[in-house]
């Protein structure tokens, strides 16, 4: 074991019997201001007392609640986080139920599902959270036995003192350890004594899922709750003019028509308070079926928005966004970026003298790409319950950043954050478009004015043209090849409408003498926002299959290229700043290409490989692709990841299989156009998503054995997975793949 | 409005609705049964998917007048307690992720495994091409339904 300072300081942690019937309540501060009690007790306590909190409940039969603090939305961490708790409690896996924590951000730092950050932010507190619960329970029986603390063990919620004969289950220590002082030091275990951590467990509400029980916002329902939905104007670049609801109004179910706006005039919006359509006109009944027909019969007139500038605020940070006016179409996005690229973008990193080595280099290789808007696609539809009255909001359904979103809901109903109750469900998918819940502020507003309980529901066409996009991107890349074909410069200029994907301090920066990076944003009224692995989802797409292109100029094989690459980002680094470790990122290709059986060949079988370091964690792939009847189809792909140590393998390797196969999907079908404004899908009759037969018949996934903390995995098999398709593609058909999706381009 | 006896799981519900309601919103919005998912409603994702009769079928475009007396099935009914060889071989296999089409890709493929008790990957691919997965757990979903047909007494 070693020794691990609790940062949490002793203050923050608050002994609770009320709670639990008897049992003990070993709780963080939050527990305090949980909703039946003040919260304004909980406001004394300054924030950061508590980095992150568990939450442990103690029956007196050895049972043990253990409450998950982060959204859950197919990631697994409802079930992965409590496990690392139970570990460091020294539970058995089997006693442990799980609950999922209340939303408090007086207590939570990083209560998010996004940026694969659950595990990596949680790890350390939930360790201690399960030791310094185990602390105290082994305080309690040295008490209760008069024996030394250190000779006694925990095993499986036992605690023993060989010496004296004597042991006892949690359960019948819990109301003492309750009573033990809160320790400042707790020993957590060493990694070899890890029980739980890195064994394969179930999903916790896999029984529920399979039977159909109500877990999703989709699924509340409450006594007297009306259906409430929305109609935006058809367009990017329109706002609301008048709503004529002459005859929808007539209909049968319908309670009311009107309209709101989502955000105040004067309010300055946060980070994930991106909306463009801030009036939309609202439509309530008693059913889905009469609400979604008197939708359709209302008729609304819309007008040009003027451009505007408004200030935002990232994280205390101002910025100032610029919505210009006008109808905008992908013909011209694209025509927009291929002018812009031609200018000088602004210049992030410089290594050495990126032009005289062109100048000299013996080869230059030259590629540019593109990537259209996404749409995000979750399963199931934006959707938020609210019962909001003049006092009091509760809110309840599925978001990826419930306390940011408390904040923005407290500003726009002027209410306090003690007097707002959000409650978090399982999601039906993220992905990102989850933390831009203007969807939640828009159902307290209805619930609000119509003074009763709704269930607001966007239809998938809503949630198709109403969206929060990915943006579109271009990047051209150069590189310069000596006589001897070393790499000796690299020139990548990208941009993006409207945001810029370029992360300049990642491979292979660090790894060329003379490196130049360089970018540049266009503005559009469209709404954009993260999407599964942001900007890197296109910056990999890009710069690895570039990589492709620039080994086979230099007769390289491409991993034995990438390598090469690493060796010298590792052995003589160029420039500071590199945020990647050269090290793991050449052991997730050294894994795959071993895994893979890379050096055999196969004639019928076409490999693209791809790799790429995002999200704190690395993954490497190799995509085994034949074409039958014209069509690509993956046969198999084999995937290295390093993110640390595994907390439950099955699990880790379900949701790198997803980031490969929606990576996939995406890849070869994923595209959102425009045409005046107005996105050309709207549901999946026309907007391609991948199914089963396009998906890879087989995939293997390989984590590096690692003994370092872990780090996110929803996000980085994602990226680095679109660039092995291209590879692959080229190997098939002896042609490049430079704009997606793919599917467009394959004759 | 008019009213229908539906029956759903073995019992007879009574619902006063407008007659082009899909099942899907009778189901979810006037009889709280709400395994039965929304995701698209126009029978091109199969979250949706019942069973009429043994037929795998999308209840966002089937309207409520034109179920009549035939027997309906959703993911509540499919079995007592999850213990339908297709649910357990999910479960086995750890299929979901978000878990929000799960309900539709189970009710698909255990009326695929009612008609063809041993399918081909080709079989599975072609009855299951209704269902989409965002997350992507396609390979978990197939393996799951091998896993369901080898066990007995599908
Ligand atoms: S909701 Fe019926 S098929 Fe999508
Ligand atoms: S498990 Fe999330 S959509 Fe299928």
């Amino acid at each position: 074991m070693h020794t691990s300072k609790t940062k949490i300081g002793r203050r923050a942690f608050i002994k609770n019997t009320s709670l639990a019937g008897g049992g003990l309540v070993l709780g963080f501060s939050w527990i305090i201001s949980c909703k039946n009690t003040s919260k304004q007790s909980g406001k004394a306590l300054p924030k950061d007392w508590v980095e992150v909190n568990g939450y442990i409940k103690i029956a007196e039969n050895g049972l043990v609640t253990i409450m998950s603090p982060n959204p859950e939305g197919g990631q697994n961490v409802k079930t992965s986080m409590p496990m690392i708790v139970a570990d460091e409690l020294d539970v058995d896996w089997r006693d442990v139920i799980v609950e999922q924590a209340p939303l408090n951000a007086d207590a939570f730092r990083f209560q998010w599902l996004g940026g694969s950050q659950s595990i990596r932010r949680g790890w350390e507190g939930l360790r201690l959270a399960g030791a310094t619960a185990r602390h105290m329970l082994i305080e309690a029986a040295a008490k209760e036995w008069q024996v030394p603390f250190n000779e006694i063990t925990t095993k499986g919620g036992v605690v023993s003192h060989k010496q004296s004969n004597k042991s006892a289950i949690y359960g019948e220590l819990a109301a003492a350890a309750a009573q033990m002082q809160v320790p400042e030091e707790v020993q957590v275990k060493s990694i070899d004594d890890f029980q739980i951590i890195g064994t394969s467990k179930k999903n916790v509400d896999g029984l529920k899922i399979v039977t159909g029980q109500p877990l999703f916002g989709m699924d509340t329902h409450r006594e007297g709750m009306l259906i409430a939905m929305i109609v935006h104007p058809p367009a990017f670049g329109l706002k609301l003019k008048s709503v004529d609801d002459t005859k929808a109004r007539q209909m049968p179910g319908i309670k009311d028509i009107f309209t709101i706006n989502v955000f105040n005039d004067d309010y300055e919006k946060a980070f994930f308070d991106t909306r463009t359509f801030n009036e939309v006109a609202v439509v309530v009944g008693n059913s889905t079926w009469e609400v979604m027909n008197a939708k359709k019969a209302l008729k609304i007139e819309c007008e040009p928005i003027e451009s505007s500038t408004e200030t935002r605020d990232r994280f205390g940070r101002k910025w100032e966004e610029h919505t210009p006016a006008g109808l905008e179409s992908t013909d011209e996005h694209f025509a927009l970026m291929g002018a812009r690229a031609a200018e000088p973008g602004e210049v992030r990193r410089k290594d050495g003298d990126p032009e005289r080595a062109f100048k000299n280099a013996a080869n230059i290789i030259e590629a540019s790409y593109t990537a259209p808007f996404l749409a995000h696609n979750c399963m199931e539809p934006m959707n938020f319950f609210a019962d909001v009255t003049e006092d009091r909001a509760e809110l309840v359904g599925p978001l990826q950043k419930p306390d940011l979103t408390e904040q923005t809901l407290s500003a726009r109903l002027g209410m306090p954050i003690d007097k707002i109750d959000i409650q978090m469900t399982r999601l039906g998918g993220g992905y990102g478009r989850r933390s831009y819940a203007h969807w939640l502020v828009e159902a307290a507003l209805i619930s609000k004015k119509i003074k009763a309980p709704i269930k607001l529901i966007y239809t998938r066409e809503d949630d198709m043209t109403d969206g929060i996009y990915r943006p579109s991107y271009q990047a051209k890349f150069r590189a310069g090849l000596d006589a001897d074909n070393n790499l000796i410069a690299f020139h990548v200029k990208t941009g993006g409408i409207p945001q810029s994907p370029l992360a300049q301090n990642r491979f292979p920066a660090g790894a060329v003498a003379n490196y130049l990076a360089e970018d540049w944003t266009i503005d559009t009224n469209l709404t954009v926002g993260s999407f599964r692995a942001p900007s890197s989802n296109f910056m990999a797409s890009a710069e690895q299959s570039f990589l492709d292109e620039v080994a086979e100029a230099a007769s390289k094989d491409p991993i034995e290229f990438r390598l090469e690459l690493l060796g010298r980002a590792k052995a003589d680094p160029v420039g500071e700043n590199n945020d990647y470790d050269p090290d793991r990122y050449a052991g997730v290709l050294k894994l795959v290409r071993e895994k893979s059986n890379w050096d055999t060949t196969n004639k019928n079988l076409h490999r693209g490989v791809s790799a790429y370091f995002c999200h704190n964690s690395y993954a490497a792939h190799v995509l085994d692709m034949v074409i039958q009847d014209g069509k690509p189809m993956v046969e198999k792909v084999t995937c290295a990841v390093d993110c640390g140590i595994v907390v439950n393998p099955d699990a880790a390797t379900n949701l790198a299989e997803g980031g490969i196969v929606d990576g996939i999907g995406n890849a070869l079908y994923g595209e959102l156009t425009f045409k005046e404004g107005v996105p050309q899908k709207s549901n999946f009759d026309t907007y391609r998503m991948i199914r089963m037969a396009e998906a890879p018949k087989e995939i293997e996934v390989h984590f590096v054995d690692s003994d370092m903390a872990p780090t996110g995995l929803g996000e980085p098999t994602f990226p680095p997975i679109f660039a092995a398709v291209a590879n692959a593609l080229y190997k098939a058909k002896g042609e490049r793949f430079y704009h997606q999706p793919y599917i467009k381009y394959l004759s | 409005m008019a009213t229908f006896n539906l029956n759903i799981n073995g019992a007879t519900h009574e619902v006063d609705v407008d007659p082009t309601t899909p099942l899907l919103w009778v189901l979810r919005d006037h009889l709280n049964m709400v395994g039965t998912k929304y995701g698209c409603g126009i029978a091109q994702c199969g979250a949706c998917t019942v069973h009429l009769g043994d037929v795998a079928t999308r209840s966002c475009m089937l309207t409520v007048s034109s179920v009549g007396n035939q027997k309906i099935t959703t993911i509540e009914g499919l079995s007592e307690n999850g213990n339908h060889p297709v649910q357990k071989a999910w479960l086995e296999v750890d299929v979901p992720q978000c878990g929000y089409c799960q309900a539709g890709q189970i009710m698909t493929a255990s009326a695929l495994l009612k008609n063809n008790s041993n399918p081909t990957d080709e079989e599975i691919e072609m009855a299951m091409n209704g269902n989409i997965c965002r997350c992507g757990t396609y390979t978990r979903i197939k393996k799951a339904i091998k896993t369901a047909a080898n066990s007995e007494n599908v």
